[in-house]
């Protein structure tokens, strides 16, 4: 069984990995263009404005990328998950539709009309447009996180005789335990990455000696907002999710954080290690004792469960897989915080603008929270397995019934082709308007 | 409440095909009339400044007949799966077309883009079509061979084709000579839709060309309407009982009827939206015609032994569906404002505007 759903399940990893390149820039970036469309209306200095339409060309590729690769990501669930869809859509089908319906539309009607509709509208009402295109953007971000909230954590459902979930108490999916810190932290990351791409974007023009006007405000703009986004993603916004991990999936709570065996008392936190899965212990550790149940539970000696107390067929499938994304978004936050204190010390102190190593590593620090942000969506999407409505649906039982694994096959490889085609597209439209610069007037 | 959800989803569907129909009648109409450079940039601009607001209406589809009636949603997604990954690609080749093309000067670049545009446009219409025929010709459901199940009673695989060709074979496959009359059909109709809309919205030098198009692909599309009834009753012998039963139903045959005649008078008019508005009476017609001879069901099953899907036996619960007209009243008075605001600060011709794409 496991077998016939491996290609089911890479198409989804693929194509949402893919896809979600695109979202996790653009919802933090539309607040950061917000940010500089208000500097203009107060102080009427053009290069504001200059700066919020340059990131809005950035921005409308990004939809673009994301509207393309995210109407297979609906299409999905019906194709290649249809005993999940058949069983779950009266549930899930609601915040998937009212994603569509509310935050969808109003994001891309509105882009279109920031970027049209300048000279029609008037200064204040371009200012409103955007306001609603970053609304747009982050209610877009709520409902898919109320929709993976319900898929990590059921509430509001009853369960029918034939084995249908149906709502029960709409009003429960949006009380949701689970999505706040998930929504809040997610929002941040997104936040996280888009002022690391200001930053590098001011960084490669300062570099450069090129447009250095704008080089120096994208710079500390990024800088700025950078520090904050990279501080709250950390604490409190995930440190909170860990606690609902360890509250609510207690077995990928042991497996992320790499507990083979229940220790008596508080349990140790691991830095690094490998997982081996053989031996059922962590190769080369390093470690610090009765520091992960004081994080969790502000308590230095409380029992944290490890995988041993746990039956093979409740914890996650890919143990190692799980741990490492972890360990990875972990280690990379941890690093964005010291550079980016770093870089908001020299900016305090005016530095910052001579620092050539410090500059350089801004400007190719950029690929990086996107990896963090894709593994820590790998943590939570395999640390829900082995099911896909925790405890109540397995991942094996909502696979399409009818769609044999080397149909599935066929597609995956046309999606990689398809999408290595757009990823080259696209990097060369991003790459020309950088080249353009934000005093490049269209027509 | 399962017909309330049935009305909107296919009025959001119906919307969906008016909007983006008239950016894939465009692509159809750029492959094969577009000659001068002129021409072809303001075409793909009629359509590429559109097709993004458009296809969200798929998406809000899509999206609400997923929470409405999730076992249709998932019966039909998975037992599509081929076609519907291929409209996938196609979906996403056609946007890559009218974004990417504009980016650089020189013609080669341009040319491909073009191509890409105009063949996806082509296909998708063809292949939308060919979907509606397959809806009203119904589907083996439960794959019933030898008179046995094999799969659950409302879970079907289709191939794309099968090698009789025929609607009337056992297991009949996406295309067959039914469902390309159909497709045909989309395609004749979505291209003078979308030259309706490029008559409307540009100043191109082939507008008055369009219109003897437009002329000429009418009287074929009469000619494949009469010959569609006939096969259509051929394969499904029951598809005029409802219009018996609820005559007035007809209405829909009747708006179908007035946009074909209408639209002989394509050069008569004084104003561009008449013409476009009796091309876009077509679609309504048609698939609200199509959808109410099947009512209540949505996929009729080919074979004596699984009943067919219907509004009734796939839909959600009550309570899901009645919270859900709450949200969904609100949300399409929403999208409609919207869509009133895009196009009256767009209205005019894309020749004289201020754009800065």
């Amino acid at each position: 069984m496991e077998d016939m759903i491996f290609y089911d399940r890479m198409q989804f990893a693929f194509t949402i990995t893919f896809h979600y390149i695109f979202p996790q820039l653009t919802m933090g970036l539309s607040l950061i263009i917000v940010y500089f469309k208000w500097k203009y209306l107060r102080s009427k200095i053009e290069k504001y404005n200059n700066a919020a339409k340059f990131f809005m060309k950035i921005f409308a590729i990004n939809f673009t990328m994301g509207v393309v690769t995210g109407i297979p990501m609906e299409f999905q669930f019906g194709t290649n998950w249809a005993k999940f869809s058949e069983l779950t859509g009266g549930i899930i089908g609601q915040t998937l539709a009212m994603e569509g319906l509310f935050s969808f539309f109003l994001e891309s009607s509105f882009l279109a009309l920031f970027i049209f509709g300048e000279k029609l509208m008037g200064q204040k009402l371009h200012f409103l447009t955007g306001i609603l295109v970053f609304l747009g953007s982050w209610a877009s971000g709520y409902f898919i996180l109320a929709t993976n909230a319900w898929m990590q954590h059921p509430v509001g459902y009853e369960i029918l005789e034939n084995g249908k979930y149906v709502l029960q108490h709409f009003s429960e999916l949006f009380t949701n335990p689970w999505l706040l810190p998930a929504f809040l932290h997610n929002q941040v990351a997104s936040l996280v990455t888009s002022s690391f791409v200001v930053a590098s974007i001011g960084a490669f023009y300062i570099l450069r000696k090129k447009n250095i006007e704008y080089g120096t405000l994208f710079l500390k703009t990024g800088v700025i907002f950078g520090v904050t986004s990279s501080i709250l993603v950390a604490f409190p916004t995930g440190d909170w999710n860990a606690k609902n991990v360890a509250k609510y999936q207690p077995a990928t709570f042991a497996a992320m954080e790499g507990i083979f065996e229940t220790e008596h008392a508080g349990s140790e936190i691991v830095l690094v290690g490998q997982p081996n899965m053989v031996e059922k212990k962590l190769d080369n550790k390093i470690a610090v004792p009765n520091i992960l149940s004081f994080l969790t539970y502000q308590d230095w000696d409380k029992q944290i469960l490890g995988m041993d107390k746990f039956k093979k067929e409740e914890l996650p499938t890919n143990i190692p897989a799980l741990y490492y994304a972890y360990h990875i978004m972990v280690g990379l936050g941890t690093v964005f915080i010291g550079i980016m204190s770093l870089a908001a010390f020299f900016l305090w102190r005016k530095k910052i603008y001579k620092i050539k190593p410090l500059l350089w590593t801004i400007m190719f620090l950029v690929p990086f929270p996107y990896i963090a942000n894709i593994t820590g969506w790998y943590v939570a999407e395999l640390g829900r397995q082995p099911y896909l409505v925790y405890k109540l649906l397995r991942t094996t039982e909502g696979v399409s019934p009818t769609v044999s694994s080397g149909n599935t096959l066929f597609t995956l490889l046309g999606f990689v082709a398809l999408y290595m085609l757009l990823g080259l597209l696209f990097l060369v439209l991003v790459g020309k308007t950088i080249h353009q610069g934000p005093k490049h007037e269209t027509h | 409440m399962e017909l309330f959800w049935y009305i909107i989803i296919a009025s959001v569907l119906i919307v969906f095909f008016i909007l983006d129909g008239y950016d894939f009648g465009a692509g159809i109409i750029h492959l094969f009339f577009a000659k001068e450079e002129k021409d072809k940039e303001v075409i793909t601009k009629s359509a590429g400044l559109f097709w993004d607001s458009n296809e969200v209406w798929l998406v809000a589809a899509g999206g609400m007949l997923f929470m409405a009636f999730p076992t249709f949603y998932a019966s039909v997604f998975s037992g599509f799966y081929l076609p519907l990954i291929i409209v996938l690609w196609l979906i996403v080749f056609r946007a890559i077309g009218l974004e990417f093309r504009g980016q650089f000067t020189y013609q080669m670049w341009k040319d491909i883009w073009d191509k890409s545009f105009g063949i996806s446009s082509f296909l998708l219409a063809l292949f939308f079509g060919i979907a509606l025929g397959n809806i009203a010709r119904g589907v083996n459901l439960g794959g019933v061979e030898n008179g046995t199940s094999i799969y659950e009673a409302h879970y079907f695989f289709l191939p794309l084709w099968n090698s009789s060709f025929s609607p009337l074979s056992e297991n009949p496959g996406v295309i067959d000579w039914f469902t390309i009359i159909i497709g045909v059909i989309a395609v004749i109709t979505l291209a003078m839709h979308g030259a309706n809309w490029i008559i409307l919205k540009t100043n191109a030098s082939i507008n008055q060309q369009l219109k003897t198009v437009i002329f000429k692909l009418n009287s074929i599309l009469l000619i494949l309407t009469i010959f569609s009834l006939v096969v259509w009753e051929i394969v499904n012998p029951n598809s005029l009982d409802n219009f018996v039963k609820k005559p007035y139903l007809i209405v829909f045959p009747i708006i179908y009827l007035t946009g074909l005649f209408g639209l002989f008078f394509v050069k008569k008019f004084k104003r561009e939206i008449t013409s476009f508005i009796f091309s876009s009476m077509l679609i309504f017609g048609g698939i609200s015609s199509s959808l109410a001879s099947m009512f209540p069901a949505i996929l009729p099953s080919t074979n004596p032994i699984n009943p067919s899907l219907t509004i009734y036996n796939t839909a959600t619960s009550t309570y899901g569906l009645s919270v859900a007209s709450y949200w969904g009243i609100v949300g399409i008075i929403l999208i409609i404002i919207y869509l009133i605001i895009q196009k009256r600060l767009r209205k005019g011709k894309i020749d004289n505007m201020d754009y800065g794409h």
